[in-house]
């Protein structure tokens, strides 16, 4: 079983959620560690960044997060091989850390986005996506105000190319994302980044269980 | 040393004056005080004695209220009201106006409105799971309007979403009364221990009184004042005195706060909200029975050369003022600076009775505390009740009913709020089980249990300028009715009381009934006020707005799998609970459809709510009730459209009937969806409550009328979705 690291930067506001997602399919706490930490809990095999508004995301989203003392071990731990998984404001700031590329502008039209969304399913051989199948898709909520997807063209190119395009935007693209996108891998497929929230689909109570196959994935590595 | 400014002395009741006070309070402070008050002072007694803080034209009749109930903790006196919901938990409520700040400035305005009162509930103790708002806007037509409805949804998404309080329901009325003058109510629904309630009181000579969070500057001078007065058209010059709201800070304020109140270091804590340090500061000694000495020197602040007045009446976001125990003091500084904020000790704790405030080692003010609370100004204000309204005579109808329908769920009273809530994180928390338009109260869950609550704001403004007693009662009703709907049992309710000038007779009438017409609602549906918030002098240029006593209800359901919503699955019978006499004074059907706002609103029978609202609760909690919805706004069939809308399926109908049935307001009603039609016919008739099934949910996208007559549920959704996005597109 993996054990899980949960970063909680000031400002990050969905960690109890991710918490309760983690814990339900790991059957385990996962740890919690603050930015201001510059190790990872010994025997770390996935880090988990929750979305929120890490620094009120009062610069560029992600960007002062991104200079925390705790993302030195992150990159390290991404460098060997170590699982990553960024969600919403922990996918900008993966980006912002460059542990994915490309950057997430302010949407499109320019509001706030909270509803749910159809995502497709990529790939499907990955640790994060192997319950589902490929083309799948699945109902996630969003909720961001920068959550448009941009890169530039030869960056875009390279991630159809080496198909590193996680999910997809099903049902409209009401963020303005280059290509649909709402998530993305990189390279060693060890790290995962979305806008979308599967950990506020995981109990039938709260609609639906849509987003717990990315953590039942996870918890069968 | 004396705090006495001399050269003030000439100019002191003429700047009494424009802080507020009249004559007759000006002549107390000196009474009080045996001297002409310092700048600092005067300033302390206007914002004390100012209608926002001191209640003063309101007070009396807020007792006529019932407050208590076995199941209240605390009731109103403290920052917000505490209800017991079970397994050793509390819930903390209160909802708060945020009106003049946010016609001046709206983004701010609503955004520091929702700041506000999420401090209310969480310096109590309780991590807030639930936000929820009130608005209420001037003629969609004005330019002006849509720059208010633009900035307040902007504001309130702004500053809930960035803390991480789930957005989950709301409403939202237009009318041209509301032209100068909108309204925002911001409710905060909390969670607490019942061993872990912090309350305001300061004790224990000698110790330290600590400032936590942000720094002081010069923003929000006598807002407090400002929201004491009537609008002109000078009114947008003050938007110096709207505050500026920073969520992130709230947010670490929050976290703080709660990591701290985990250990025994907080002797009592108070939010500085309207009013800032002179409120929190002055009430904080006075409910401990204690004086407090406060050194300004030591206050965090954001700019450089503030006075000691600039200071006590600064209303800057995101700030707390704490008792601590000494002991405990250094512990308590770790955690607050651990999420980077300011924590520094500005005075403690004394025996003296009195407020004594230092800067720069001159006594700035030392005012005794007793007779600065208890000589406040009450006022028993001159009061003329509206006479009761003729009742509606015959009303001749010329447009079919389809068409009529298709109209009235387009309306802006009445269609679709999507844009709105779609704007507002409604999930974050991962406990929200009814989000905005699934169920007739949002339902969030307890966090680590089954248990969940069921939350509403509701008030039906052109009821209560019609009749304020019968809308007054109404408001109370129809939330109560809302929590039944999800089957939660409704416990108490916090109340927002939006009204004009007080001063004229006409305004106070209106005040006056509406508190009765509550007052026995509440004692009828065992359904109690733990909390509230007066709102007064909303007129702008001498026209009031429609009285507005909002109301926001908590009720508790054991287990959150047994809510239910009003979207419908096909294949259901459909079921009235409740009489229909077709009552349309006051309904949206005449003023829409009919172009008049007339006649009386619909009979509010306290007996029939409780009957058949106990009645309903028991037979969703039986797990019969696949679906419920209250009858409300725009009748029964707008009610039934919206079920259909909500679940995708469609209706046949197979009652008979005209305009007054379909489109009547009358109260106490419900749309019960089941399978068992023939059981709950049955049941209601052993109970002696009026049933009739109205018809079915069906296979296909139709709403069919008897007559065959039908209308596609596209066409009816693409009318209920349009107003909202096209205006803002």
């Amino acid at each position: 079983m993996m054990k899980a690291a949960i970063l909680l930067f000031p400002g990050i506001n969905r960690e109890r959620d991710m918490v309760l997602a983690v814990r339900q399919s790991f059957g385990h706490e996962p740890a919690i560690v603050w930015h201001k930490e510059t190790a990872l809990p010994a025997g770390t095999d996935l880090v988990i960044i929750p979305g929120g508004f890490s620094f009120g995301d009062y610069l560029r989203c992600g960007a002062m997060a991104a200079q925390s003392p705790i993302m030195q071990a992150v990159k390290a731990h991404a460098a060997r091989g170590g699982y990553v998984l960024g969600v919403c404001n922990g996918f900008q700031i993966l980006t912002e850390a460059g542990l994915l590329p490309g950057a997430l502008l302010r949407n499109a039209g320019l509001r706030f986005l909270s509803m749910d969304t159809m995502l497709r399913v990529e790939r499907a051989d990955t640790v994060f996506t192997n319950h589902w199948q490929k083309g799948a898709q699945f109902r996630a909520p969003m909720a961001h105000g920068d959550g448009n997807y941009t890169a530039d063209t030869a960056t875009l190119d390279r991630l159809e190319g080496e198909n590193l395009v996680a999910f997809r935007y099903a049902d409209g693209n009401r963020n303005g994302s280059a290509r649909d996108i709402a998530g993305i891998f990189a390279p060693n497929l060890r790290v995962l980044g979305l806008m979308p929230h599967p950990e506020n689909l995981v109990d039938p109570l709260m609609g639906g269980t849509d987003g717990k196959p990315l953590f039942d994935a996870l918890a069968s590595v | 040393m004396s705090p006495n400014n001399p050269a003030l002395a000439n100019d002191t009741e003429a700047l009494a004056k424009s802080f507020g006070l009249n004559a007759e309070e000006y002549g107390k402070v000196l009474e009080i005080m045996g001297r002409i008050p310092s700048l600092t002072e005067l300033g302390i007694f206007s914002v004390m004695w100012s209608e926002h803080c001191s209640y003063k034209s309101s007070r009396i009749w807020l007792k006529e209220l019932p407050t208590k109930a076995p199941w209240v903790i605390h009731g109103p006196g403290e920052n917000a009201g505490v209800i017991d919901i079970g397994e050793g938990m509390a819930a903390i409520f209160k909802m708060e106006s945020h009106n003049h700040p946010s016609f001046i400035e709206p983004y701010q305005g609503a955004a520091t409105g929702v700041g506000g009162i999420l401090r209310d509930v969480f310096t109590m103790g309780a991590r807030p799971i639930a936000n929820l708002n009130a608005l209420r806007f001037g003629d969609p037509s004005l330019p002006v309007t849509k720059r208010v409805v633009d900035g307040v949804v902007r504001g309130i998404g702004g500053y809930g979403n960035c803390v991480g309080v789930p957005t989950v329901g709301g409403e939202v009325n237009f009318h041209s009364a509301y032209n100068g003058n909108p309204l925002v109510n911001a409710m905060t629904v909390g969670i607490a221990r019942h061993d872990k309630i912090f309350l305001s009181a300061a004790a224990g000579i000698g110790n330290p009184v600590v400032y936590v969070g942000s720094k002081t500057g010069r923003d929000g001078i006598h807002g407090a004042t400002m929201a004491s007065t009537e609008f002109d058209a000078a009114s947008e010059d003050k938007r110096p005195t709207v505050q500026v709201g920073d969520p992130f800070t709230e947010k670490l304020l929050i976290e703080a706060c709660l990591e701290l109140m985990q250990t025994d270091a907080i002797v009592a804590i108070q939010d500085m909200g309207a009013a800032g340090l002179t409120s929190s500061s002055v009430e904080m000694a006075g409910k401990g029975g204690v004086g407090i000495e406060l050194n300004l020197d030591h206050v965090p602040q954001r700019e450089t050369g503030m006075s000691a007045y600039e200071m006590m009446l600064s209303e800057s976001q995101e700030r707390m003022l704490l008792v601590l125990k000494p002991e405990r003091s250094e512990m308590a500084r770790a955690i607050i600076e651990k999420w980077d904020l300011d924590y520094a000790v500005i005075g403690h704790i004394t025996d003296t009775g009195r407020i004594v405030v230092k800067h720069k080692g001159v006594v700035e003010a030392d005012i005794a505390l007793d007779p600065l609370a208890e000589a406040a100004p009450l006022y028993r204000r001159p009061f003329v009740e509206t006479p009761k309204p003729a009742p509606l005579g015959k009303v001749e109808h010329t447009t079919p009913l389809l068409e009529a329908l298709e109209k009235l769920i387009a309306c802006p009273d009445l269609c679709s709020r999507r844009w709105i809530f779609d704007q507002y994180d409604s999930t974050v928390g991962g406990q929200t089980v009814k989000r905005p338009a699934q169920a007739d109260a949002a339902i969030v869950r307890l966090e680590g249990t089954k248990r969940a609550l069921a939350i509403t704001v509701d008030c039906t403004p052109r009821y209560c300028v019609a009749d304020a007693e019968a809308g007054g009662a109404q408001a109370v009703v129809e939330t109560w009715r809302n929590i039944t709907a999800t089957g939660a049992k409704p416990l108490a309710i916090t109340d927002n009381m939006n009204f004009g000038n007080p001063e004229k007779p006409e305004i106070m009438g209106q005040f006056v009934s509406a508190i009765k017409g509550m007052a026995a609602a509440c004692i009828a549906l065992d359904f109690p006020v733990v909390s509230g918030n007066v709102s007064l002098y909303n007129e702008t240029e001498g026209r009031p707005i429609l009285p507005t006593p909002a109301i926001g209800a908590v009720g508790v359901l054991e287990d959150a799998a047994q809510a239910v919503g009003y979207g419908l699955n096909p294949g259901l019978a459909l079921v009235v609970i409740g009489e229909t006499r077709g009552e349309l004074g006051r309904s949206l059907y005449l003023r829409e459809i009919l172009g008049r706002e007339e006649g009386a609103p619909p009979t509010v029978d306290l007996i029939a709510e409780r009957r058949n609202g106990d009645f309903v609760r028991a037979q969703i909690l039986s797990g019969t009730v696949a679906a419920c919805h209250d009858v409300a706004d725009g009748g029964l069939l707008v009610a039934v459209t919206e079920m259909a809308l909500a679940g995708d399926a469609g209706v046949t109908l197979t009652q008979e009937n005209g305009a007054e049935y379909w489109f009547g307001e009358d109260q106490a009603r419900y749309v019960l969806a089941v399978q068992d039609a023939a059981a709950l016919l049955a049941a209601a008739a052993a109970a002696g409550i009026p049933a009739t099934q109205i018809g079915s949910s069906v296979n296909g996208n139709k709403l069919t009328l008897p007559n065959a007559v039908a209308i596609s549920l596209p066409q009816l959704r693409d009318a209920h979705e349009r107003f909202f996005p096209a205006w803002f597109a």
